[in-house]
């Protein structure tokens, strides 16, 4: 059972990311606010309960490791490494400046970042990888890694699908993160990739769906997936592309868009509005 | 003199350094007959993985091994190792300076048979553009060897390229092989050839007829093609009336348009290149054959030397 009080903790981290989101953001310059914010709670139950990881320690050998597949969401990484002391809140108001340690996309310069993603289709393979690694050495480490949606449909996914099953690994956990919208609109009108449960099952994998948005249902269904044997898994999650501010929800204009002073309020005003409804 | 595979080597040399290195993996794509790796699967199957023909999957997954903490060789035909999985190349290795050895097989002209699909004329060059990486092109199975062990002592991705058939071994066994470093196979003063690869053979041979005319040509073994050290060349061009370079490889982007770019500003002798014209290769019965209709043979290169020393 999932207590109520941590829910409601995660709950609150996973406002302060999206908080934290939005100040990156800023005003007057592109983020990926869409893809980053249907992310949160996932991240929140990654980060600040499931996994084992140590900010004073980021390269500790025993610890879990998270990969953005789809990188462009680095924005929602950065702020969960970042609450967890990887490297100061300074860091967060430069993101993408020349001065700064954040990089516009996953970078192994920055604490707590394990690969160098942002080319989609990649970070599935490198997981694996890290996987093997760790099954060789007989190490415990957990490897969780997100997708996409529209990055289903790069052919290198689907070798490493194969490759994850053909090697029966079961020490890694992958996400999709199903918001039904890509860069530049919605999947079933840009390419579409039906059947994503099905197509997993069929390349091997153990499939779960759990509601995106629902930390006591992400954290069951994690648990399941990590005690599934002999082969990989995937949670297929149920997310709302910009979740959490209406401006952006389903909207493929806020994939990498850009928000004016007014939008920029507006998304703080609801932001505060989900503070009153969690502190109520 | 004695010919020797250079595939060989390098399966081998997997093999012995396997032993006392457990971190030492080995992936494939479908060719480790042909590269060799299969000598790895044979000693350490716990450590070899069979990617099935998906190179990009494997590049991306040897990028994951070594960020935790493995030295995975991969190992596939040339043309895919640097074509088919460039960016993989590039983003899962080379932008997280992952420690990759990455070995493109059957390099340049050398699988003869298989035609334009399967040789590479641009493999070294592609790669070489990419920040990060270190490129090496042995010229016999002893210096693969020693290649090979370089590869491990050096932390950092690194491409080498393997030639398919036998050549001469000329690299004495205890050449002290150094990242980076030029070795003179072929004593001479009046011009110098740079060559890489099969084409040190050619060169050699090269300067040993033109000797017979009277003419003194040093031949620099330039197995590494990156990093390419300014103060390496300058060491055996400085005193020279003329310079060749020598590769098996599009010119375009190539080891002679960076030697001659080095060069410029410091050593204005004549340069002649000898390099494969902006072509892809062909079917051929021999690697002679290929080497002839390509213009990479001993008498191109003698040809090009002369050429050259006229202009001095
Ligand atoms: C190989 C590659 N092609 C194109 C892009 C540009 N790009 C960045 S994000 C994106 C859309 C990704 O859509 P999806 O996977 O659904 O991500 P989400 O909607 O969750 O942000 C594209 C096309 C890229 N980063 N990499």
């Amino acid at each position: 059972m999932v207590d109520d009080a941590l829910v409601k903790k995660l709950e609150r981290i996973t406002l302060q990311l999206r908080y934290d989101v939005v100040q990156m953001i800023g005003v007057g310059k592109a983020g990926h606010l869409g893809g980053s914010s249907s992310l949160a709670e996932l991240m929140a139950v990654l980060y600040f309960y499931v996994m084992k990881i140590d900010s004073s320690n980021p390269t500790a050998a025993w610890r879990d490791y998270l990969l953005l597949s789809k990188g462009h969401a680095a924005l929602i990484q950065y702020a969960a490494l970042c609450e967890l002391g990887f490297f100061p809140r300074s860091e967060l108001h430069r993101v993408k400046s020349l001065e700064g340690l954040l990089q516009g996309h996953p970078d192994l310069s920055i604490p707590g970042i394990e690969a160098v993603t942002g080319s989609l289709g990649q970070g599935l393979s490198i997981s694996l990888g890290i996987a093997l690694a760790c099954r060789l050495d007989q190490k415990k480490n957990h490897i969780y890694v997100v997708m996409g949606d529209g990055e289903q449909s790069e052919g290198q996914l689907w070798e490493a699908a194969m490759a994850a099953s053909n090697f029966k690994v079961d020490n890694l956990t992958a996400f999709l993160d199903w918001n039904k919208v890509q860069a530049t609109g919605a999947t079933k009108d840009i390419f579409s990739v039906p059947d994503l449960g099905r197509k997993w099952a069929s390349f091997g994998w153990e499939v779960f769906e759990s509601p995106g948005h629902d930390i006591r249902s992400i954290i069951e269904t994690i648990e399941k997936a990590k005690a599934v044997k002999g082969k990989p898994s995937i949670v297929i999650l149920d997310t709302v592309k910009g979740k959490g501010f209406s401006f952006a929800e389903h909207n493929a204009a806020f994939h990498n868009g850009i928000m004016d002073q007014a939008t920029y309020e507006q998304a703080l005003k609801e932001l505060d509005q989900k503070k009153r409804e969690l502190n109520a | 003199m004695k010919k020797e595979s250079l595939r060989k080597a390098y399966g081998q040399a997997l093999v012995e350094l396997g032993a006392s290195n457990p971190d030492i993996v080995a992936l494939e794509a479908d060719l480790g007959k042909s590269t060799m790796s299969y000598l790895f699967k044979q000693a350490y199957p716990e450590r070899f993985f069979e990617m099935g023909i998906a190179e990009q999957n494997m590049t991306s997954t040897a990028a994951g091994l070594a960020l935790a903490g493995k030295i995975p060789f991969v190992s596939t035909f040339a043309v895919f190792a640097s074509g088919r999985a460039y960016d993989q190349i590039r983003c899962s290795i080379a932008i997280a300076k992952a420690n990759v050895k990455i070995c493109g097989s059957s390099c340049g002209l050398s699988d003869f048979g298989d035609g334009k699909t399967h040789q590479s004329v641009e493999d070294a060059n592609i790669i070489r553009s990419i920040p990060n990486m270190t490129v090496l092109n042995p010229v016999d199975a002893v210096e693969t060897k020693q290649m090979v062990e370089a590869m491990v002592r050096y932390k950092g991705p690194v491409y080498i390229r393997i030639n398919r058939n036998e050549l001469p071994v000329i690299t004495p066994e205890d050449q002290k092989f150094q990242i980076g470093k030029m070795y003179s196979v072929h004593d001479g003063k009046d011009a110098v050839i740079f060559a890489t690869g099969a084409m040190v053979h050619n060169s050699i041979s090269a300067a040993q007829e033109l000797m017979q005319e009277g003419i003194s040509v040093e031949v620099i073994n330039v197995s590494t093609l990156k990093p390419l050290s300014k103060e390496e060349l300058m060491r055996f061009a400085r005193d020279k009336q003329a310079i060749v370079t020598a590769e098996e490889a599009n010119r375009i982007g190539g080891m002679g348009d960076t030697i001659a770019s080095l060069l410029f500003n410091d050593i204005r002798v004549p340069m002649e290149h000898v390099a494969i014209d902006d072509q892809f290769g062909t079917s051929a019965y021999t690697y002679e054959d290929l080497l002839t209709c390509y213009k990479l043979t001993k008498e191109d290169i003698a040809k090009a030397v002369k050429t050259a020393l006229k202009h001095a």
